[in-house]
Order: structure tokens, then sequence, then C-alpha cells
């Protein structure tokens, strides 16, 4: 029977790798990961996970060495971190990656040092943007459940072969309680077979090496010529072409089977079906930018939201279509892709650039290491690019605006900023 | 554990085809390694000379699984292969193998390597050590012995010793370790198969010395001989320790007798790594050799062996 709990969104992640039936975890604390792997180091200890195998390495860049050969193993595996943490993992995300493995990772996201932060903000996923995972964020601990379920299907399609993360917002999420209920076992073996590995050394009987040294060129040999690193990676693109499809596959079945949906599986629409005004954004930023759309609507502004589940692979053609009749798109990111803008601003722009209808699109910065973001600064952003949107000069502008900064209160003249 | 010569398996797990130098001493110790382990053995190699020797572009030498890794996380991978494993009810059939170098455990490898024997992670930990970084052009690493010239002290040659890695490992108070040397090769075999016997228990780390043509600087026909001067100087005591006891392996027993032990000079000669060596350097490497087996003899005699 399908259970109702209420739990932060760390428990949320580690009930779903519970339901999944994960074989082998490695995780390293961090802040505000770490009550994800105490919860499966609970579940592990008392016996509620009886086939799973946790290792307490010593470093995140152990966590996700230790997975990356478990899954080479054959084995579903799972592990999760935050900011610096990630960062630590990078050479090895990219390695994952490479080697086409079907697991799952999560991130509380988390701003990155320095200086010192514990609070959230998006910078450490974005970092990771192009390792070739698939990347995906969420607004809820439910949400964050079900993304772990759907991931896993996803990521062990043949299909796609590639690993996946579930962002979800420090404290915000990850501290924070909220009703989730998780699925019996049963169901969701029947959602979620158990895998079947790709890459499978402990076959014997089919003897292999993974990831051996791979040349520019072919190697051609008369049993047969070997693909080049270049065919390898135009593989990892293909597979992330195709992962869209299959992401809305699967979030079709989850409904279902379930009946719980968010959106189409690749963005979250609210109000925004007659919209002329619409906010672009993702996980904290997008849950708080929800109110923000009912108060405008209140004023008589027709204003909606896209909340962007899936970032990697960018749904370059569904962003098309929930764009092709906005006149003004606001983009709140909470990152910053410095020396540029926002990162969600510049991608969404990239997209829609060859659109037959190319709203204009206007980028704000909010809420970084944590700074809280209010209803009043968003709609001081939906209101200042309203009135701008008509001024192609702004439009063109190279200057970035932070909003919710606090300079007047540390003494800063207006010349000065 | 004594092995007739009779008794030792014919078949190779490494076919003919590996991209190693010739001489290569590495070649030599991971045959009899992977004779000793069998079939049954799951490998993990970081950026070394090895991960050449596994073939390039899709064909491998290797009769064996492996995976290949990034330079730090060998023993991490070991430690996530053995755990998955265990949780498929595999880890009394099949023995992880990690098998790194020189750089790989003693400098940007130590931390998980370090991380899994305190843990007690189930696997069998084999460095190779060939004293330097030689698959990038022989730079100096940790374990790169005094005075030797490398791509990185080129002219002074190293002005430390070298890291003193078995004594790092004896105190994680690992099940077992062992020192082994390329030219012994039955004594590489049997401190294998004694490895793998203590699956189960741990980490068990074995070091084997590895000549490098190249990197050391003689012709390649005496890469054998080289490590068994190593071996005869004192330079490189054979031994293992298991369960805590130390234990001087039956080649190099002889030696504790200072008497018997060749001069060092033979060993350093024959190297152009060595080639500029002034008396006082070779001073330095008598009094290593001598404070090595001070506390050789002095450990035996607690342990009432002498």
């Amino acid at each position: 029977m399908p259970e109702r709990k209420v739990l932060t969104g760390n428990h949320a992640a580690a009930y779903a790798c519970k339901s999944v039936g994960v074989e082998v975890v490695a995780a390293y604390p961090i802040t505000p990961q770490s009550p994800v792997v105490e919860k499966i180091s609970e579940f592990v200890e008392s016996g509620e996970l009886p086939n799973t195998q946790f290792v307490t390495v010593e470093s995140e860049q152990s966590a996700i060495s230790a997975v990356v050969a478990a899954s080479q193993m054959g084995a579903r595996v799972f592990t999760a971190s935050s900011a610096n943490g990630l960062a630590y993992m990078y050479e090895i995300l990219c390695w994952a990656a490479g080697s086409r493995l079907p697991l799952v990772m999560c991130i509380a996201t988390r701003a990155l040092g320095a200086p010192w932060s514990v609070w959230t903000d998006h910078q450490d996923a974005f970092s990771v943007r192009d390792v070739g995972f698939i990347q995906q964020f969420v607004e809820s601990n439910q949400e964050a459940y079900d993304t772990v379920l759907m991931s896993y299907r996803v990521a062990e399609d043949p299909r796609v072969y590639l690993p996946a993360f579930v962002s979800y917002d420090g404290y915000i999420l990850s501290h924070t309680m909220m009703s989730v209920q998780i699925e019996d076992d049963d169901k969701v073996r029947e959602f979620l077979p158990p895998l079947k590995p790709h890459i499978h050394l402990t076959d014997f009987e089919n003897v292999h090496s993974v990831n051996p040294v791979t040349p520019p060129g072919l190697t051609v040999r008369p049993e047969g010529n070997t693909p080049g690193y270049y065919e390898f990676r135009y593989s990892m693109q293909k597979a992330h072409e195709y992962a869209i499809e299959v992401i809305e596959e699967v979030a079709k079945e989850f409904e279902t089977k379930f009946g719980r949906a968010y959106g189409n599986g690749i963005y979250k629409p609210y109000k925004a079906d007659d919209a002329e005004v619409l906010i672009f954004a993702v996980g904290s930023v997008a849950s708080e930018s929800r109110g923000v759309v009912d108060t405008l609507r209140d004023e008589g502004i027709k204003i909606g939201l896209i909340s962007l589940k899936l970032y990697r692979p960018f749904p370059i053609q569904h962003l098309r279509k929930a764009f092709n009749k906005a006149k003004l798109v606001v983009v709140f990111d909470r990152d910053v892709g410095y020396g540029m803008e926002g990162i969600l601003a510049a991608e969404l722009k990239s997209a829609l650039y060859a659109a037959d209808h190319r709203p204009i699109i206007r980028g704000f910065i909010v809420g970084l290491g944590g700074r809280d973001i209010t209803a009043d600064q968003l709609i001081n952003g939906v209101k200042k690019a309203i009135e701008e949107q008509d001024n192609r000069e702004v439009q063109l502008d190279t200057h970035v605006d932070f909003i919710g900064l606090q300079l007047n209160e540390l003494g800063f003249k207006k010349e000065e900023i | 554990m004594v092995i007739k010569v009779s008794e030792l398996p014919e078949e190779e797990m490494i076919l003919p085809g590996t991209r190693l130098c010739s001489g290569c001493g590495i070649q030599l110790a991971y045959r009899w390694a992977l004779k000793a382990l069998g079939p049954k053995t799951i490998i993990t190699n970081p950026a070394s000379c090895s991960t050449v020797c596994g073939g390039v572009g899709g064909y491998t030498p290797l009769k064996v699984p492996a995976f290949y890794c990034c330079f730090e996380t060998v023993a991490a991978n070991a430690a996530g292969a053995a755990a998955a494993l265990k949780a498929k009810g595999q880890d009394k059939d099949v023995v992880v193998l990690a098998w790194a170098g020189d750089g790989g455990t003693y400098d940007i490898g130590i931390q998980g390597l370090s991380g899994a024997s305190e843990r007690g992670d189930n696997f069998i930990f084999a460095c190779v050590n060939n004293q330097a970084y030689m698959n990038t052009g022989i730079q100096r690493s940790g374990a790169t012995p005094y005075g030797a010239t490398t791509t990185t002290t080129p002219i002074l040659g190293k002005q430390q010793l070298n890291k003193n890695m078995r004594k790092i490992m004896e105190a994680h108070g690992l099940s077992y370790i062992a020192q082994t040397a390329a030219s012994h090769p039955r004594d590489i075999y049997e401190k294998f198969k004694k490895a793998r016997e203590f699956n189960g228990k741990g980490v068990r780390y074995i070091e084997i010395l590895g000549t490098c043509p190249p990197g050391w600087g003689f012709p390649t026909d005496q890469s054998v001989h080289m490590a068994r001067l190593a071996v005869e100087t004192g330079y490189w005591p054979l031994l293992e320790r298991i369960e805590g006891k130390l234990i001087i392996s039956q080649p190099s027993k002889r030696y504790l007798d200072k008497s018997k032990r060749k001069d060092i000079r033979e060993f350093l000669k024959g190297q152009s790594r060595f080639r500029h060596l002034k008396e006082e350097d070779i001073k330095i490497w008598e009094n290593y050799i001598d404070a090595q087996w001070d506390e050789i003899r002095e450990e035996l005699h607690k342990q009432g062996d002498i």
C-alpha cells in the first residue's frame, strides 16, 4: 500500500532510493545534502534495505568513483552531493557520462564558495552543465521522490543510457517537511523493473574492457573497425536528443500508474495559455513565481509561468512552442554565467533565436547564496521588464541586473555601483 | 607456501599485443599476478603505464575484464566494484584487483587507498612501482629514490628520499602486505595467491618493483637483472606482513647478513639516472639500506624469529 509521510526533500530522495532498490550507494557528507545519505545508512543498518551496500567513502571524488565502478558491475547505484562536493566530483562526472552509466544522483543545490556559503542557489547545478548528465530541477519533495523514480527509468532506457541529476534547492526543499506519498514497492517494480545492464563486467562469458585508451580515429582491424573518441561523443549527443522523447513517455506512464504529473515531464506551465508575459525559472525561483503570477493576474497583467523541469537535454522545440505567443519573457536566474548573464536567460535566447516567434527576453539575477527571494523582488523585476519592453537599448545593454542587492545599506554611493 | 615450477599454470591472462615498452618489468609482474588470480578477476586500472598494456582502440590483450579510471580513483573504484559484487553475492568467486603505478598509489591515489584500507573494502591493491611517472615521460614521484634524475629533477637528481609507502600501509593494519620484484616470478605468483586467500579480509596491498629501461636508463635486456640486483643488494627486500607479523621471503633471507649483500654500486652504476651520483650520495644509499635491515632485524628479534 502506498504510504503518506511528512518528509524533508533529502528524506524523500532517500525513500526514492529505497523504493527503487538501489544496490550500491556511496556518499560523503556535505551540507545541505547530508541527511539523504544518513537516512539511506539508517535503511541499510536497520535491515530495511537488506540488499544494499553503503560505502562510507572519504571524499566526494571517491563517492562518485565507487558508484561509477559499481554501475559497471551491473548494479543500480545512487549518490548525492552539493556545491563544492559536486565540484570535487567533476572529473568523474564526465567519466560517468562518457561511460554511459545509468546512475542517478541528487544535488541539494547550494552556492559555490568562495566566500563560504551553505545556502541555496543554482550555481553548482549549472556549473556541471556540460559533463553529459541529464539534468532536472524540482519544486517539491513529492516531485523529488517521483523524479528519482522516473530518472532511473529514463537513464536505464537503451535509447538513452545516460546518468541523471535530480536537483532540489538546499534548505528550501532539502530541510523543509512536506507531505510525500511513498509508493508501494511492487507497483514501483512494475514501473521500474530490475536493471538490465548494458555494461556488466561480472559477465565472465563475455569478457570486456571498459574505457581503454581511445584514439582520435577509428581502429581498423580485420576483426572489425572500432569507433574513435569522436564517434563515442557523437553518440552521447544523440542519446541526449532521444532522451527528450523518452522523458515525455516515462512521465506519461508515471501519470497513468501513480496519478501525478509535472507538466509534460519537460516543463510545467502555470496560467500560461493566454499569457502575454511569461516568467521562466527553475526550482525554488519557479515556486516563488507562482504566487507572483496570481498577484499580477489580480492587477490585470496577463502573466504566466514556464517552470523548467528538464534543463539538459535543453528542450529547444518544446520551449519554442511554449513561448510562441508571449510578447515578453522575464527570466529569473539564481545563478550567473560570470561575464555574461544569467545562464537560463542566455540559453533561452539561444533556443529561441531561430524560432518563428521571438519574444523579448529580459533576464534578472536573484537570490544568490541563499538571499531571500521575496514576491516583491520578482514583481519589481516583471514590472521593470514590462516598462522597458519597447526600449531596444535596454535589451541590448550588457549590464546585468541583480535584484535584491542592499548596496545602499553598505554605504555605497549610486555612482560607485 | 612453496609452489613448484611444474605447478605454475600455463594459461596466459595477457595475450601478445600489449603496447608496453620492450623489456618492461611491469608486464612480467602483470603476467604472473594474473596467472595467480585466475580468470575470475576484475581489474581496475588508473592512468599508468599499465593503461597502455590494456590496448588501444577497442582491442585488448587482457583475458579478464578490466575497467579504466581516473588517476586518483583506483581504490575507490575497487571499493565500489567490491560493494557491487557483495550486493550481488559474487564476492566469494570474483576478486577485484586495483592495479596502479607508484604515482597512482604514493601520490595522487593515496587518499582513496587510505580510505578503502581503513574501511576494510574487499580487494587486492597492487602498486607496480617503477619509481617515477614513466607513462607521462619520467617525472619525479613520491616513490622516486634519492638522487635519481627524472625529467623534473633533470640536473641535480631528486634531493629527497622516497616516501615509505609500505609503512604507511602497515599503519593501516592490513591483513596482508607484501613486497616483491619483477625479477622473481614465483614470488609474485605466491604472494598474489596468498592475497587471494585473504578474500574478505579488507584491502591486501602488494608492491612490486617494476623495472623500467627507458626511465631508469639501462638496456632492455637488463630488466630482470636490474630488479634482481635491487634484491641482492638488500635495497628491495622481498617480504610479507601477515596479520601484523613480518616475514622475510626466502630469496631475501640471506641478506639479513650484511656481508651477503652485493655492493649497491652494482645496482646504481648500471642506470643512467644515477650516473651523476657522488661518493657522499652513495653513502646515503648505503645508510638507507642498513637502516632498513636494522629495523627488520629488530622486529624479527622482537617476534622471536632470530
